[in-house]
């Protein structure tokens, strides 16, 4: 079954894949994403073994295709082009083509699930949404609708990108051929052998256990996760129902401007004035359509975090999971002391079938006693390695946990302050809109 | 020139109070106008001394805001409450320096009945001149109480508009019935309005009226025919502009209802934040702001915009029929014009009538036109200003938003300034 690979491998890696490491602290720029207003800073890298130090990656286009899926039907999807290229080719002004493949959403999904499996201690980047939610009435539902492409497009950029930034993720080898090697990608992901772990951690993840003495930190942390879903879901909701209503009050004064319109036919003196003023109540209803468009920049933005907060929730269970396996261990290994010592005695302090039925049925026989004691001082040695070895994983995992949630509060932090801040940025544009429309408009009545 | 015209005809009317079929003294003005015969006034103008007047044309002068003699203030709504019925009053100020009133300011309680008294008064005396609207008796939608404290206040601006726009007007303000009104104590007003032509005569006129709407009109001269297209356009397009606005306010209060919820949401948010709890509280504190500029907004075009566009929904009702009435005087005529071709008996009686009838179209069709252009500046004033002051208002309302959001993001970049951070916003 595969293992995470040991931190010394993954230096390795690290080395013989990317000569060129930056050592120092780096603050990366922002990365403007092609065509819109939505920014994403990456935040501050430890080390700087940082994959988008060394190639720009972007999601360049988005294209329908048709083919035969699974069940040999007709289906239509969207594949999105994936383009890289090594930092220095773009400085040295030669400007050469970018390396480029196409992929899909699923296979964005795989790439997903196979990190998350493989670095259950981290934060792993979520992907956009799949289906169009906290829709408002104007946004097609429809996945093949060209706005949700479009966004996705940015989204599905975002994830590389941040998965690039990632001290851990961004140097991991099947993250790099997604990127780099079309064909075969899938195979190579299936090799890894991932799914059979995603199987039996998803079983466990998806019963209940209680941990007798939960990590405090990561309780907290967990509560944390549920609180940001809950608060930034209600204000999805909320500010798509507010995006509706204020669709509409623009909207309406279209109507102005087709009755100005009407009325300056019939007006001797006051039609030039309505006809102008009129344009401008056309011209008011118009702009809303931008304006609520770059919210929906905003709203993407929010909706990052609010699948985020599921990820750092994942943390959190695996963790508790980790714990849980490792009490479990300890357990097991206590009540194996526990029957050596009756067996030794003669007394009998745990309940066990085997001591019950010898009760019933008759006292074995020393030999059997012997075989017995033997079996359980074997049991009972694998048991001890068996703790020790969880223990160091329980360990490691909230080492290395916590040194990724305290990257991603920072991460979340910043991210969520810019974001704020360019939600009212956008809300100055709109009002500067409106002062303008509205003083065009004053003087247009004041010809009437 | 209108003021001294106007001085003239409230001369007269104090001279012709006491002989109300008498005949019309010729006016002294500088103009020279078409004279008719003094003495062959139509019995039907009997209600008001001021018809007396047998003829007047009246300059398109504007008035200047300077030489405005008299104050009316509609204000102080009262509720009454007598065995048989429950209903307001209002407190009417008038402070004018008119010599024809005995006091310089006068104040009197009026309830809605005694104002639609008046504007019936004013309209039997000048059925084609453009009486401004009254607000209406009831206001049809949902259950609407007559004494909620909204619909008051909104009746008393449309009572106070009213009344100006009648001091404002040449020939209105000179109205005897509007003296009495401003000034008349309650007991006086109640004898004063049981005068005029008995339920018999007036039952004649609205008989006449009838009979001459069912013959209807055959030569109607085609600037009334213009006028008329004009009123139904304007009708149609006021009216569209009304509904237009009503509709901006109710997409605007389920804007803010919705908006209402965002400030709470980024204030819960705070409480789960540590880092991000004071930008989180601060943009709560600005979404609550615009919260309520909208809410003022809201209710700048509710008691500013709606009430003037409604007023001349109403006025354009009120063309409409000055122009059927006039159609009325027309069909009239024409009638005896035929019955004097028809009938042999009674040549020089029909004559004497149908010279009145002449005279009455004449006079009608002179002040009707004098009028509607009158109104029309009036009009063009009127929804000029409104209009601007409403995009007055819109143009606040975003600087106020603008400001808002800009002290917000001055504190991040002081904050940030503060931290040691320097962001690109």
């Amino acid at each position: 079954s595969a293992r995470v690979m040991p931190t010394q491998e993954r230096k390795l890696f690290s080395s013989t894949l990317f000569h060129k490491i930056f050592k120092a602290h780096t603050s990366l720029s922002l990365k403007k994403c092609k065509g819109c207003l939505y920014k994403i800073s990456t935040s501050m890298v430890e080390k700087g073994t940082s994959l988008l130090k060394m190639m720009e990656i972007s999601v360049a286009e988005a294209e329908k295709r048709t083919g035969k899926n699974a069940v040999n039907m007709q289906e239509t999807y969207t594949v999105y082009l994936i383009e890289t290229r090594p930092v220095d080719a773009a400085s040295e002004g030669t400007n050469p083509v970018p390396d480029s493949l196409w992929r899909r959403y699923s296979e964005f999904e795989l790439l997903r699930n196979y990190l998350l499996v493989t670095y259950p201690f981290s934060v792993v980047p979520p992907l956009p949404e799949k289906r169009a939610e906290f829709v408002w009435h104007k946004l097609s539902a429809d996945n093949m609708d060209p706005d949700f492409v479009e966004r996705r497009r940015v989204g599905l950029e975002n994830f590389l990108l941040r998965v690039a930034s990632h001290p851990d993720l961004s140097s991991d080898k099947i993250f790099y051929s997604f990127l780099t090697e079309e064909n075969g990608w899938k195979e190579t992901v299936f090799e890894t052998g991932f799914q059979a772990k995603a199987d039996s951690r998803l079983k466990a993840l998806n019963a209940t256990f209680r941990v007798k003495n939960p990590d405090k930190r990561f309780a907290e942390m967990k509560h944390y996760g549920d609180e940001l879903q809950s608060v930034i879901s209600q204000l999805l909701r909320v500010r798509a129902r507010a995006a509706d209503r204020l669709y509409g009050v623009y909207k309406v004064h279209g109507n102005y401007g087709r009755v100005f319109s009407e009325w300056s036919a019939i007006e001797k003196e006051m039609g030039d004035g309505l006809q102008s003023a009129g344009h401008h109540m056309d011209a008011y209803a118009a702009s809303v359509d931008d304006i609520l468009e770059e919210e929906e920049h905003y709203a993407d933005q929010l909706k990052e975090y609010l699948f985020y907060a599921d990820a750092l929730r994942a943390v959190c269970r695996k963790h508790e999971l980790t714990q849980y396996e490792l009490e479990m261990a300890a357990q097991d290994l206590t009540s194996k002391k526990q029957q050596r010592e009756e067996l030794a005695t003669g007394t009998i302090r745990t309940f066990s079938l085997k001591g019950m039925t010898s009760k019933l049925f008759g006292q074995e026989t020393p030999e059997q006693r012997e075989a017995k004691v033997k079996m359980l001082e074997t049991q009972i040695e694998e048991g001890e390695e068996l703790v020790k070895e969880r223990n160091t994983e329980c360990e490691e995992f909230v080492k290395s946990a916590w040194v990724d949630i305290e990257r991603f509060k920072e991460q979340k932090d910043h991210d969520l302050r810019e974001a704020l801040i360019s939600y009212a940025i956008m809300q100055i544009s709109m009002c500067k809109k409106g002062i303008q429309v509205w003083n065009n408009a004053k003087e247009c009545f004041s010809k009437m | 020139m209108l003021r001294l015209l106007s001085q003239q005809l409230r001369l007269n009317e104090r001279d012709l109070h006491a002989s109300v079929f008498g005949p019309g003294k010729d006016s002294k003005t500088d103009t020279s106008t078409t004279q008719t015969d003094g003495s062959s006034f139509n019995a039907s103008m009997q209600t008001s001394p001021a018809s007396m007047i047998n003829q007047y044309k009246f300059e398109e002068e504007e008035e200047d805001a300077d030489t405005k003699d008299i104050f009316v203030t509609v204000d102080n709504p009262e509720s009454h409450v007598t065995a048989i019925e429950t209903y307001i009053t209002y407190r009417v100020e008038t402070k004018t320096t008119r010599s024809e009133f005995d006091s310089s300011e006068f104040e009197v309680r009026r309830r809605y009945q005694d104002f639609l008294w008046l504007k019936g008064r004013l309209e039997e005396a000048h059925p084609t001149l453009i009486v401004h609207p009254l607000p209406e008796k009831f206001v049809m939608k949902g259950m609407v109480e007559r004494f909620n404290e909204d619909f008051i206040e909104t009746r008393r601006r449309a009572l106070h508009k009213f009344l100006n726009k009648i001091a404002e007007h040449p020939i209105f303000s000179s109205s005897e019935d509007f003296k009495i009104f401003l000034t008349a104590g309650s007991g006086e007003l109640t004898s004063h309005k049981k005068q005029g032509p008995g339920f018999l005569s007036r039952m004649g006129e609205t008989v006449k009226a009838v009979a001459a709407a069912v013959r209807g009109v055959r030569n109607r001269p085609q600037e009334f025919t213009d006028m008329q297209e004009y009123a139904e356009a304007f009708s149609q397009k006021i009216s569209s502009l009304d509904k237009v606005t009503q509709r901006i306010v109710r997409e605007q209060k389920e804007y803010l209802e919705e908006l209402k919820e965002c400030g709470p949401t980024y204030a819960l948010w705070s409480q789960s934040e540590q880092e991000l709890a004071e930008p989180l509280k601060n943009v709560a504190g600005c979404v609550d702001n615009c919260c309520k500029e909208t809410e003022e907004q809201v209710k700048h075009l509710n008691d500013h915009l709606i009430p003037v566009l409604h007023e001349y929904v109403l006025c354009a009702d009120t063309l409409k029929a000055v122009l059927r009435r006039r159609d009325n005087i027309q069909a009239d005529f024409e009638g005896k014009t035929e019955a004097l071709a028809t009938k042999k008996a009674d040549r020089d009686a029909m004559r004497d009538e149908l010279d009145k009838a002449e005279d009455r179209l004449e006079w009608a069709n002179n002040a009707l036109k004098t009028d509607w252009t009158r109104w029309q500046k009036v009009m063009r004033t009127d929804l000029r200003s409104a209009f601007i002051d409403t995009a007055e208002r819109n143009v606040s309302y975003y600087e106020k938003c603008l400001a808002v959001w800009e002290s917000f993001l001055q504190s991040q970049r002081t904050d940030a300034e503060g931290n040691g951070n320097v962001d690109s916003s």
